[in-house]
């Protein structure tokens, strides 16, 4: 015979501030917002329509060329990261983590000191060196007789996406190597020991004993790209403002959703389409992270040690 | 009994302060030029009070970029100023459908402004009138005047002489014949199709005839603009591709450049940093002797609150914005943001002269995107942008830039269909 167990209302007490607060900021708005897309204004009053809006968005041809060209940046986006960032940070994060290194300490904090500056810095700063009038990048590229490889790669349709990518990979490096570092340190000493009695040494001690072990935090990772590349925004605006020139081609899903949602120049803000777009977006990473989550890390094994 | 004396003493009180407002009215302007404060404290504001006593002006303005919405939120909540600096077209257009600008088609100082500059403020129609034009600016070209003598060519009044002009600038080669990028894209369609085009369409004349169906998108008229901007590409600097708007700006300023394509709000900026002669003219006709038509676009107006406690002050203030008295004060202070009043004006600033002259020669016109045509979704003025950077970079004709614009038009607004 027990005793109904007492309900334990300090657990509420201490859970409410967190709770009140995310929710007034993070999951009212984000409901919010699902339910505002499927309203339309019709002479200044709200009117309910369904699905409608998505029905605009996907179905009229104004609406879809651009979300799938979004769609389709987005993609390349991510897919730079993952081919360039992720393996860079991992390679620096194994060279940084050699016990012979000198300096690590210095190279890891100049590595990571861009992950903290401010986008719009970033923008600015890399539009500046990459500028074919002051930029210091056809001067330096002139040095070594390579003039010839210079265009200005943020004004042309087939460069300016994958440039954007490649400074938001260098601004982005540091995080993958930290966590990739972070997880290399985590390796137990002995592993490694009773590896190198085994002849195991050098390159293929990181192929066989330390890569299989940071396969987690590599998942990690790469959820983590995707769901930063997915909802990125700030780079893009910044370097190539709303209309994410030349011709749309550097336009992601959030700068398409910010000109939607709050209007721009003559373009009068429309809330329930932008949010509309917010709900694909919101959905786009939703069906990405569970199939990661169900389809890839439920199978992933892990080693206790 | 308590309750009802505290009330009483409250009704006494507010009873009171409406007396004392009564001899001395305050009107708050709500605006979003910051940058203008000191204008309005030092030489406006005195200027009125001087002469209407009785009247307070409070000048109390937001940032640019969040005008807007702080506006809207304020009229909502009924807590905005009695007087309204009004966005042209649309935005304006949405507040006074939704009630909270004042219809002053009445006023005695309406007398003095064009249809033109009064179509930045008004319905559809025309019927009511809902600002008083306040500010325009004028499109054309600024030219280093020194670089112009050094290689001993002179304004161009034609289209072959202003390519001729730009040819002799290249081949020299000391200079960049002209200073424009495309990587913000409003230059291309503001400085450049908005600039050159109205000579083609021939002004109002095109632009109504767009507004009512009687001309398209795809007519010559709307075409010829970008055959003359995809002759551009070859005169502006390496790399304009990614040459953005203050990049240009620093290229002729600097001296570095000949000519710029400008709207004349750059009138006061440039006057601070040049180190040369500047001089500016209208964009080139085709043939020598043709009537020439610019782009006198209205950017500021100025209304009354509908729900303002103090009507007549606020039209007394409106009817003085409409004086040439206003015009002569704001156009001094701010050279290259133009009075729309008919009110004769004197300026100051030879290059502000220069470009306000033209209204005498040329016949006004306004930006043909801003009003109606761009209400619908694909967005006329965006697509212009675009359009615009694709024919100078030479990746679209001219042709398929005006048959894409005209199916986006078509697509939502009725009398294009």
């Amino acid at each position: 015979m027990t005793e109904k167990p007492r309900f334990r209302w300090h657990i509420v007490v201490f859970l409410a501030p967190a709770v009140l607060v995310y929710t007034a900021v993070m999951i009212y708005p984000l409901f919010n917002t699902l339910r505002l897309s499927l309203f339309t204004e019709v002479d200044q009053a709200r009117v309910y329509v369904g699905l409608q809006n998505f029905k605009t968005l996907f179905g009229d041809t104004v609406w879809s060329t651009q979300f799938w060209n979004a769609l389709g940046n987005n993609f390349w986006f991510f897919i730079v990261h993952m081919l360039v960032q992720n393996p860079i940070g991992i390679a620096l994060a194994a060279i940084l983590s050699h016990p012979k290194l000198r300096f690590a300490a210095f190279y890891r904090s100049a590595i990571f000191i861009p992950t903290i500056l401010s986008f719009v810095i970033v923008g600015f700063a890399w539009k500046l060196i990459l500028s074919p009038i002051w930029g210091i990048a056809p001067g330096m590229l002139d040095a070594v007789g390579l003039k010839s490889l210079y265009a200005p790669w943020l004004g042309k349709e087939e460069y300016a996406l994958t440039t954007l990518s490649l400074v938001s990979v260098w601004q982005f490096v540091g995080i993958p190597m930290m966590l990739i570092y972070a997880a290399l340190l985590s390796i137990p000493d002995e592993i490694l020991e009773a590896a190198e009695v085994e002849g195991i040494t050098g390159l293929s001690a990181f192929w066989k004993i330390k890569l299989p072990l940071i396969l987690p935090s590599i998942g990690i990772i790469s959820i983590l790209t995707f769901v930063a590349n997915f909802n990125a925004f700030d780079l893009i605006y910044a370097a190539q403002g709303a209309l994410a020139g030349p011709d749309f081609s550097t336009d992601i899903l959030g700068t398409f959703m910010y000109r939607t949602f709050f209007g721009f120049q003559l373009q009068l803000g429309d809330p329930h389409m932008g949010s509309t777009i917010a709900s694909a977006m919101f959905a786009i990473i939703l069906i990405g992270v569970c199939l990661y989550l169900f389809g890839i890390q439920s199978r992933m094994r892990r080693y206790q040690f | 009994m308590k309750k009802s004396t505290l009330i009483g003493a409250m009704m006494a009180t507010s009873v009171l302060a409406g007396a004392a407002a009564a001899q001395d009215v305050t009107l708050t302007i709500e605006s979003w030029r910051n940058d203008d404060l000191a204008i309005w404290q030092n030489k406006i504001i005195p200027a009125f009070e001087a002469a209407h006593p009785g009247i307070k002006l409070n000048f109390t303005p937001s940032a640019p970029a969040e005008y807007n919405a702080v506006l809207n939120s304020k009229l909502d909540a009924g807590s905005a100023g009695d007087i309204i600096t009004c966005r042209p077209f649309d935005a304006s257009l949405a507040l006074y459908e939704a009630g909270h600008l004042a219809d002053i088609s009445d006023l005695d100082g309406m007398a003095n402004f064009s249809p033109v500059a009064k179509s930045g403020w008004s319905t559809d129609d025309a019927s009511v009138q809902f600002c008083v034009p306040m500010a325009s600016v004028i499109h054309g070209f600024i030219y280093n005047k020194d670089a112009f003598a050094e290689l001993g060519i002179e304004a161009p009044a034609t289209e072959e002489e202003f390519f001729a002009a730009l040819d002799t600038i290249k081949e020299d080669g000391s200079y960049i014949p002209m200073a424009m990028g495309t990587n913000d894209q409003w230059e291309a369609a503001t400085m450049g199709y908005n600039n050159i085009g109205p000579n083609y369409w021939k002004g109002e004349e095109g632009r109504l005839a767009l507004l009512a169906g009687d001309q398209s998108l795809t007519d010559e008229g709307w075409v010829a603009p970008y055959r003359q901007l995809a002759r551009w590409g070859e005169y502006l600097g390496d790399g304009f591709e990614a040459q953005t708007y203050p990049d240009s700006q620093n290229i002729f300023t600097l001296g570095r450049a000949a000519i710029y394509p400008a709207g004349s709000w750059e009138i006061s900026g440039f006057n601070n940093l040049v180190d040369f002669e500047m001089g500016a003219f209208y964009p080139p006709v085709q043939n020598a002797g043709d009537t020439c038509y610019i782009s006198d676009h209205t950017d500021i107006g100025i209304g009354m609150n509908a729900a303002t406690d103090n009507p007549e002050a606020a039209a007394t203030f409106l009817n003085w914005v409409g004086s040439s008295e206003f015009a002569t004060i704001f156009a001094n202070a701010l050279p290259g943001f133009f009075p729309l009043s008919d009110a004769p004006v004197t300026l100051e600033d030879p290059l502000a002269q220069e470009f306000i002259s033209w209204r005498g020669e040329c016949e006004s016109s306004i930006r043909s995107t801003y009003q109606i045509l761009s209400r619908g979704t694909p967005n006329l003025e965006n697509d212009t942008w675009n359009a615009s950077v694709a024919v100078i970079k030479g990746e679209e004709s001219p042709e398929d830039a005006g048959a894409r614009l005209q199916k986006g038009l078509a697509s939502w607004y009725e009398p294009q269909q």
